[in-house]
């Protein structure tokens, strides 16, 4: 088995440490991250999700325990903590709010530039990270990104991070205030990404989206995990989530009130899968094997 | 990067100390009054009991002592400059000699006038710490308003100073918590910023600069409208939801503190 690319042992994070306003955001937190998943951190507000991947990249210092990316531990003495940064592709929340150049092609270099990399190869990254979230850069390049969209300035923000080629791209609530139109757009281009072999994190507040999207969910609630596990085995403890106060996906609710009501019905998360678990019971119940 | 864990100096403390309970215009007369005194202390023992009066009073309104103290990092450059520079000039008549660095001469008078400063600034800064650890920025500026409204007839708008200063002191762990997130955003795409020579240090800064005043005057829009939406139309005629009502409580406290002033300056 690979190394995995983000390794955390025991990660405890204090904020504030040492005044009246001390708080303890993350409690020995231990997880993994291997290449090629699609890993969705689940949680209610305040349970540690932002804490928790800003030391992925190491903008934050562990109060206690380690963070490693690709085997190196992030905080040992001698770490090049930029080098991570490099590797670990991190989009805040809200990330339009960190545009700031004149056009779209120039926000999008400045990554690219902080690497000091030579100019063709700027150009060459920028046009490819455009292109990844689904702008044209002939037409969008030389706008200033003040004009655009709320949803393509977003894009406009991830591709500043893809230009930097992580090899992890994390997403703190990359859908959060978009319209449908533009959470669906969001939503194909982490799909498509992660089906060219990018690395994904993503940080939600909405299971139907990490139902849909995520290989494995870990589930934070006041800063530790509370559970951990394909999409089928954290979606299967409805009562759990409910009490953390996160819920499950509309089809898993729906075949479990169908279940609570005395129909046999299988799993599901997606409403297919609800569609074809119901007309299954349904035909159980015609042939009379129920 | 944690900005707000290095700024304590004038952050409120939320407790329910007798001292949180007193009326804010009692705070900051009793304050003023004391800063004021502070310049007429004649003796360390006036500044000793000064000192003692201060420590009781952070006791009585549960601030932790190692915070209060942290309040003093900001101006700990400073203070060491002024008692150094006063142990060597600062002599006035001429004082016995206590000894020599180079050309450098300290005197007594020169340690004696050190000293004096020294607990001065420290206990000025104690003494405005104190005020702002038990006074909410908002209590603290409706005080204001009401001990400004006498100079409202000499053209002093009163109630529009402290509608600016409140909405600037709410904002100030704003925009720092911004500027946080901003400057990790842009680290999380390779800036870098503390190094290099000046100019690079101060280019570095215009990613953040820029979204940084964008989200500022966005939030001032938004506020403003917050605001006429519920019928904000300045002072004239407005009420309040907690008025300020002074109760027997200061009228003891300013009583003692207008004693302890009187006596902090006669003690020799």
């Amino acid at each position: 088995m690979a190394e995995p690319l983000i390794a955390c042992n025991d990660l405890t994070h204090v904020y504030l440490r040492g005044t009246p306003m001390e708080s303890r955001a993350l409690e020995g937190i231990t997880l993994r991250v291997s290449r090629g998943e699609m890993v969705a951190v689940i949680g209610p507000t305040g349970s540690g999700k932002s804490t928790l991947i800003q030391h992925f990249n190491g903008l934050l210092r562990p109060t206690s325990g380690t963070v490693l990316v690709e085997g190196e531990d992030l905080w040992a003495p001698r770490t090049d903590r930029r080098k991570a940064r490099r590797r670990i592709g991190l989009l805040f929340q809200f990330p339009e709010y960190q545009l700031f150049e004149e056009t779209v092609r120039r926000d999008v270099s400045y990554g690219p530039k902080n690497l000091g990399l030579a100019e063709p190869e700027i150009e060459e990254r920028v046009e490819e990270a455009l292109a990844q979230v689904g702008l044209d850069p002939v037409r969008f390049g030389s706008r200033s990104p003040f004009t655009l969209s709320g949803g393509e300035m977003r894009r406009v923000a991830m591709a500043g991070v893809l230009a930097m080629r992580p090899s992890v791209l994390v997403l703190d609530e990359p859908t959060a205030g978009l319209d449908p139109r533009g959470r669906e757009d969001l939503l194909q281009t982490v799909l498509s990404l992660h089906g060219e072999g990018m690395t994904v994190v993503l940080v939600t507040h909405n299971m139907d989206e990490a139902a849909r999207l995520a290989t494995r969910i870990i589930v934070l609630e006041a800063g530790r995990v509370e559970m951990e596990g394909t999409p089928a085995e954290v979606f299967a403890d409805e009562e759990a989530l409910d009490r953390i106060g996160l819920g499950v996906p509309q089809a898993a609710r729906l075949v479990g009130m169908l279940r609570r009501g005395g129909i046999p019905v299988g799993d599901a998360l997606s409403i297919t899968e609800a569609r074809r678990a119901i007309a299954a019971a349904l035909r159980g119940w015609r042939d009379g094997t129920h | 990067m944690e900005l707000t864990r290095f700024i304590t100096i004038g952050q409120y403390l939320p407790r329910s100390s007798p001292v949180h309970r007193l009326d804010p215009r009692t705070k900051i007369v009793s304050a003023t009054g004391l800063l004021v005194g502070l310049f007429f202390v004649p003796s360390f023992q006036g500044f000793a009991l000064f000192a003692a009066g201060v420590l009781g009073t952070l006791v009585l309104a549960q601030v932790p002592l190692g915070y209060a103290l942290r309040g003093l990092r900001p101006i700990a450059v400073l203070l060491l400059l002024t008692v150094v520079l006063n142990t060597f000039f600062a002599a006035g008549e001429p004082t016995p000699e206590l000894f020599r660095l180079g050309p450098l001469v300290a005197t007594q008078g020169g340690l004696r006038t050190a000293a004096f400063v020294g607990l001065r600034l420290i206990l000025l800064v104690a003494v405005t710490s104190l005020l702002t650890f038990t006074t909410s920025p908002v209590e603290l500026t409706d005080g204001l308003e009401w001990l400004l409204r006498p100079f409202r007839r000499i053209g002093v708008p009163a109630h529009e100073l402290a509608m600016m200063m409140t909405i600037a002191l709410r904002f100030i762990p704003t925009l720092l918590e911004e500027t946080e997130k901003i400057m990790k955003a842009q680290m999380a795409r390779g800036a870098e910023f503390g190094s290099g020579n000046i100019v690079q240090r101060a280019r570095a800064f215009v990613p953040v600069l820029v979204p940084l005043m964008v989200s500022a005057f966005r939030r001032s829009e938004e506020l403003a409208l917050a605001m006429e939406a519920r019928c904000y139309h300045g002072g004239e005629g407005r009420t309040r939801m907690k008025a300020l009502r002074a109760r027997a409580a200061d009228l003891l406290a300013s009583m003692v503190v207008a004693a302890f002033a009187f006596l902090v300056i006669r003690v020799r």
